[in-house]
């Protein structure tokens, strides 16, 4: 697994710079992550989402997918475009420190 | 008397009935139930709107299927109250059990996406993924006059995930033989990143398309559809207009299933992935479509789970541990059109690779390639449907997934 330095720590990540590792993440290191993918400041919205993607992966394992933010997390797909435009399932989690969505199968 | 209920006869709740009857005595009873007295070969309906198949050919009575020695009992279910070890059906029985298999399967739900549930569903927007649906698009192609032909994936994930890419295909040599392919534009509209989801896959599908002259448009994630304007909106605003729509509506379990609290956010029930157990109830299993399996819901991953599940399930219910764990083992054909086809096999951790199946080296099917065998393969699979699988007979193929014979990314 590659290594990399984020806001000056040894963050561990894929090979498409996605947290591999639940607990090197923190707040001021999403902040971080969001500006590199183009996305300014975090506003309560963006953090709700971060949120409820962290607790959930702490119950399942598995990063959740849109539909589950939505229905569970009780977040509106559409606001999830706005907050996390064109790719939000990715986006979402890789400010929130998660491994890469699988996709489907 | 100890009681097996099996919920759902289709492809996985009748292969479990063919395969535990011959292995339990008469102090076992097995009941299965089902709301539909037809069996249908799902992957036929692929073939019906080309006119390959005539729609009797996908279809045959459940009965037929049902051995010996098991109780069918046609009827809805309604509830299932697993705390209580009991189930209720619409017409008002309840049916109590020691062990309870749930193979209820994927349905397709047109009514969950705004718009798209209009008067114009089997008009100018058609799906295949029923039995209805897909004859109704046999008519629909043979008298269309060619136009913008959108198909497009709702969410995933769906049922043979392949399936649109090969429904695309079909309808380039369909529209050529025709003599009409100039007359038609295809597009293809999913909310993958590109044409499929493993990488390697994804590239020689991608190809295929682009020679075919599909064009695609990824990562659109459907919000509505527009069925006056004949359009497809997503989330992000971006519009995509068809003449004819070909959808694969969102799939879901059944809806039975979520009202007893036991599925998650898509009506699926939550299992451990190496032995299907559900994660709640500790009498409880998810075969087939109806699981949360991270792999693909298709006939050919029910065939190979119900290996491992059989010898599992006969253990466990003697209260001996489980000893095998699914690897995940998915292997799809995938049409091409004009008569050739690709394979794909694939499990949990390992992504389609290029290669030969089943002996290495030699196939005589090969991996993500276009041949003609591997077409053949996946007409013969009919026959194979009915006559062995289903009924629960051995088949000379490993259930687990193996590495031998591929080729991995970097070689490819
Ligand atoms: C267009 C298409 C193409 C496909 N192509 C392929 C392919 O090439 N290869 C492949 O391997 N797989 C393919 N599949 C997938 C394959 O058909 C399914 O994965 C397989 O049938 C799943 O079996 P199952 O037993 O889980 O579900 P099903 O076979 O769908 O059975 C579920 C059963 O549960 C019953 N049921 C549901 N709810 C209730 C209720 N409330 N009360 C009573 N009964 C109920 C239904 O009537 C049904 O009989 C394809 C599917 C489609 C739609």
């Amino acid at each position: 697994m590659p290594v990399t330095t984020i806001a000056d720590r040894e963050i561990h990540v894929d090979e498409d710079g996605f947290l591999t590792e639940f607990d090197e993440w923190d707040e001021d290191l999403a902040a971080t992550l969001a500006t590199n993918i183009g996305i300014g400041e975090l506003t309560d919205e963006h953090w709700a989402v971060i949120t409820f993607l962290r607790s959930d992966y702490t119950e399942q394992g598995e990063t959740p997918t849109l539909r589950r933010v939505a229905t569970i997390g009780g977040i509106p797909t559409k606001s999830m475009f706005q907050l996390f435009p064109k790719k939000p399932a990715r986006k979402m989690s890789y400010v929130a420190g998660l491994q890469k969505p699988k996709g489907c199968i | 008397m100890k009681r097996i209920l099996i919920l759902g006869a289709g492809t996985a709740g009748t292969m479990a009935a063919n395969k535990l009857r011959p292995r339990l005595d008469d102090s076992w009873e097995i009941t299965i139930v089902d709301q539909n007295t037809d069996h249908y070969y799902q992957p036929g309906f692929l073939f019906i709107p080309f006119g390959t198949y005539t729609p009797d050919e996908v279809v045959k009575p459940k009965i037929d299927f049902i051995p010996q020695g098991v109780n069918m009992i046609l009827a809805e279910i309604d509830l299932i109250e697993a705390e209580e070890n009991r189930v209720k059906l619409v017409d008002g029985t309840t049916l109590t059990y020691d062990f309870l298999i749930i193979a209820s399967g994927a349905q397709v739900r047109p009514d969950e996406t705004p718009g798209l549930k209009s008067d114009e569903y089997g008009r100018t927007v058609h799906d295949f993924y029923t039995f209805e649906g897909a004859k109704n698009l046999a008519k629909a192609l043979r008298t269309w006059e060619g136009g913008r032909l959108v198909v497009n994936i709702i969410e995933m994930p769906i049922k043979c995930p392949v399936a649109p890419l090969e429904f695309s295909f079909l309808a380039d040599s369909h529209f050529i033989e025709r003599d009409m392919r100039d007359d038609v534009e295809i597009v293809y509209v999913t909310p993958l990143d590109g044409a499929f989801t493993k990488p390697v896959a994804s590239r020689h599908l991608g190809n295929l398309l682009e020679e075919k002259n599909i064009s695609l448009e990824a990562d659109f994630y459907l919000e509505r559809v527009d069925t006056d304007e004949k359009k497809l909106i997503s989330y992000d605003e971006r519009e995509v207009e068809y003449d004819m729509l070909v959808t694969i509506p969102l799939n879901m379990g059944a809806e039975f299933i979520q009202r007893s609290g036991l599925g998650n956010e898509m009506n699926y029930v939550p299992v451990d992935n190496g032995n299907f157990l559900s994660k709640d109830f500790d009498n409880v299993f998810a075969l087939g479509d109806a699981a949360d399996l991270p792999t693909s819901k298709a006939g050919s991953v029910a065939h190979f789970a119900m290996e491992v599940f059989t010898e599992n399930f006969l253990r466990y219910i003697e209260g001996l541990p489980m000893l095998e764990e699914f690897d995940g083992h998915a292997n799809c054909f995938i049409e091409s059109g004009h008569g050739k086809g690709l394979l794909i096999d694939f499990n949990y951790d390992t992504q389609p690779l290029p290669g030969k199946y089943p002996l290495p080296g030699i196939g005589p099917f090969s991996l993500l390639k276009e041949t003609e065998i591997n077409h053949w393969g996946k007409m013969m699979f009919k026959w194979v449907y009915w006559n062995m699988l289903i009924k629960g007979k051995e088949m000379p193929l490993p259930h687990e997934m193996l590495m031998a014979g591929k080729i991995s990314d970097g070689e490819s």
